[in-house]
């Protein structure tokens, strides 16, 4: 290292750029070799880095994904040139959507062969553009290791996100010298981190003058590691709290302030919580369309405080009244520095009739489901029990009614243990994800909540994890369908069923999931009744050696409540179909 | 709606021009006219970028403007403390008879005669886009064979400079990003 530190160690490009991911720190990378990027994976079988061979790049992408949301730090991919790295735009876009820190770093044509349409070539930085946070295209192997640096600083700091390194494969195979640098020099990148003062004593100022405030807390929160100091914010003031989809986990479902998830399929409390509120202070938050629904009907009384640390965020779809560019957590420790200053003198907000208003709300609207007639199992029922009986590991889900179960059922006590894809919505998440995971935080039980569809696009890599002892667990809500459609078919086009049935059960099982699980080398289990499913996840619990996958064969009719239906009113919410919550709002 | 001509400094890199026309398109906003050409630095480049857009979309475009990381200044230039200028190349018809009218629109304007022949004249006009539309339309009648117009470059008024740089932020890389 020393003689690397000094400058001028004589390597090949493709050393150049092992090095340099072993000097940024990189301790694991998901990837699949090939003919550009082939001459790094020649240094790479002597780096301590540890290399996981996927099946298939875009379960590599997921992988840091999933990664990286566990653990905090970066999530590392690599792909071949042209195909290789069009496989890794989904997760790339993902990590985008969902502000992940990730690094995918490519393989690409000889120099002198970009632009001629040559073999596996494709522009990846040109395909890219639109969703990374930036993206290079190295030529000159002298540039390898500052691009890496800066490539690692960018995914990892301001609001996270995705960096795609496009490195020929000329520059991976001439001659030059490994240099780490110092320093690095972005001029145009000075993410803003430090909240102004006069905005949180502005802040503050609301936050006492409020009757009817709510945290609204989103994925940032997670981001910037604030769980500890919303806890101290929520407790000091006794506002209540909703965490959206990307948030679960930052303030633990089990405290009385927290109302839940908020959205198009939340919680009444959550959804009357800011609809009704007069004053909504956003943290880390993005007022997505699926958690306002119709924008202009969005919370109409609320005043807006949002905090973010992307100042692009702040104003897009919601005016605030009182912006503030910063880190979460260094928003909240001075607002709670201003808030006990204002306590001490005894200024302190006055929310009784609110908290009062909500819980009764809470209490009269919780989630719930109809256990099904016919005695079968209720999708429902499995997530909570598995949640009961795995409250400590980390959950990943893909897309769909599944997730939406698994967001309200199993029971979130701590951030970085529910990771999902919320903005982009990838069917096909979860078992990629939870190989990152589990790779990122071994001592951690990962399940992925899947569903039979989402299972179907990306279980080639429970191949990867049963050779490289990656035991994760496998819950596949099966319902034979391509549910969340399904549901939308049967509410908005009279239960007529286009192209959702998919025919694993219950006639037939194609594929069947027991035998599909025992082929690639992991355990398979399969639960039909409510009877069973303790045992089945006790089993499931039980097995640490290899990846355990579990068909959940469950009621094929249920459906995901409470729901706002898409570009309606939050006031229009239904807790079950046609049932409207009613609201006694003489008590506010 | 109403025209707004940002000033945009860039790092002199490959791809810049991509990202900003990309992320105009993406975000939904039409580009009227750009200019892009060196600076006082080399390793900066300047952008002259009008667009007829609202005040918010103004906003959120600057903003997301700013993330792109090799973008490090954008300034909006107002135009009555600014001077913009463009500048059209026009190949105008001029018979023995119409070419004296002609040669007096390109005096009256300041243009600029830069290629004759029998039948033609090729006039080089600079101006703000109010004086290079009124000289359009007084050699039109002419008749208007071919016509290049550059987008729109604009400086403020008055003795500062937009691209004075403050200190180089340097950051120290961190000994290991995933430590």
């Amino acid at each position: 290292m020393s003689e690397q530190q000094q400058g001028g160690a004589t390597v090949t490009g493709a050393e150049s750029l092992v090095k340099s991911l072993e000097a940024a720190g990189v301790t694991d990378i998901f990837g699949i070799p090939g003919g550009a990027i082939l001459p790094a994976y020649d240094p790479l079988m002597d780096s301590p880095i540890r290399h996981i061979l996927v099946r298939h790049e875009q379960g590599a992408g997921h992988a840091a994904q999933g990664y990286a949301a566990a653990s905090g730090r970066v999530g590392v991919c690599m792909a071949t040139s042209g195909p290789g790295a069009t496989n890794l735009v989904t997760p790339i876009a993902d990590a985008h959507m969902d502000s992940v820190p990730m690094v995918a770093v490519t393989g690409q044509v000889p120099a002198a062969a970009i632009g001629s349409d040559a073999f596996q070539e494709a522009d990846i930085r040109g395909i890219t553009m639109p969703i990374t946070k930036h993206n290079f295209l190295v030529t000159d192997p002298a540039e390898i290791p500052r691009t890496i640096a800066e490539a690692f600083h960018l995914a990892s700091t301001g609001r996270p996100g995705p960096v795609l390194v496009d490195v020929a494969k000329s520059a991976l195979q001439a001659m030059t010298t490994f240099t780490w640098p110092t320093e690095i020099h972005l001029p145009g990148y000075r993410p803003v981190t430090r909240p102004h003062a006069k905005q949180i004593r502005e802040a503050a100022r609301l936050i006492l003058d409020a009757r009817r405030p709510v945290l609204y807390v989103g994925g940032g929160t997670i981001r910037s590691g604030a769980s500890k100091e919303l806890l101290t914010i929520a407790e000091l003031t006794g506002m209540p709290v909703v965490t959206t989809l990307m948030a679960r986990g930052a303030f633990p479902d089990s405290h009385p302030q927290h109302l839940g998830m908020p959205g198009m399929h939340g919680t009444v409390a959550a959804v009357a919580g800011l609809q009704k509120s007069d004053l909504i202070i956003s943290l880390g938050a993005r007022f997505d369309d699926r958690v306002t629904g119709l924008l202009d009907s969005f919370a109409p009384g609320a005043k807006v405080i949002h905090a973010d640390i992307d100042p692009a965020e702040i104003g897009k779809n919601r005016h605030a009244d009182v912006p503030i560019v910063g880190d979460v957590r260094e928003v909240l420790i001075d607002l709670i520095t201003t808030l006990r200053t204002e306590a001490d003198a005894g200024n302190t907000g006055d929310y009784e009739a609110w908290v009062q208003f909500l819980a009764g709300v809470k209490a009269k609207y919780p989630v719930g489901y109809d256990k099904p007639a016919d005695g079968g199992l209720a999708p429902q029922y499995v997530l909570e029990r598995l949640g009961a009986m795995a409250p400590d590991a980390i959950y990943t889900a893909g897309v769909g009614q599944h997730q939406m179960w698994a967001a309200h059922y199993v029971k979130y006590e701590r951030p970085n243990t529910w990771i999902n894809s919320g903005g982009l919505g990838t069917m096909g998440f979860a078992v990629p994800a939870a190989m990152g995971a589990k790779v990122a935080m071994p001592d951690s039980v990962v399940w992925a909540v899947d569903g039979d569809g989402c299972f179907q696009m990306t279980n080639q890599e429970l191949a990867t994890c049963a050779i490289n002892n990656i035991p994760i667990k496998v819950a596949i809500i099966n319902n034979e369908s391509l549910g969340m459609v399904r549901q939308w078919q049967t509410l908005f086009y009279n239960s007529r069923y286009s192209n959702t049935d998919l025919h694993t059960g219950p006639e037939v099982r194609i594929p069947d999931f027991v035998k599909l699980a025992d082929a690639y080398g992991c355990v398979g289990l399969a639960c039909e009744s409510p009877d069973d499913v303790d045992a089945t996840i006790a089993k499931a619990m039980e097995i640490n050696d290899v990846p355990v996958v579990v068909d959940f064969r469950v009621h094929r009719d249920a459906m995901v409540w409470p729901m706002v239906a898409a570009g309606t009113s939050n006031d229009d919410i239904k807790y079950a179909r046609d049932l409207a919550p009613q609201f006694d709002e003489d008590e506010l | 709606m109403a025209h707004h001509t940002l000033s945009v400094l860039v790092e002199n890199k490959p791809g810049v021009l991509a990202r900003i026309a990309a992320l105009f398109s993406r975000r939904g906003f039409n580009i009227e006219s750009l200019a892009v050409g060196p600076t006082e630095h080399d390793e900066i480049s300047r952008m002259t970028i009008v667009v007829n857009v609202d005040d918010s979309p103004l906003e959120q475009v600057t903003k997301q403007l700013n993330k792109l990381v090799e973008v490090i200044k954008i300034v909006e230039l107002d135009s009555t403390a600014a001077v913009q200028r463009e500048l059209v190349l026009v190949k105008v018809g001029a018979t023995p008879e119409t070419r004296g009218q002609v040669l007096d629109a390109v005096e009256l304007f300041r243009a600029k005669v830069v290629d004759v022949t029998t039948d033609a004249v090729t006039i080089q006009a600079i101006g703000n886009a109010g004086k290079i539309a009124d000289f359009l339309r007084v050699v039109e009648p002419f008749g208007i064979r071919e016509l290049v117009q550059s987008g729109v470059i604009a400086i403020g008024r008055g003795p500062r400079s937009i691209s004075e740089r403050g200190k180089p932020v340097a950051v120290p890389v961190p000994p290991a990003a995933n430590a």
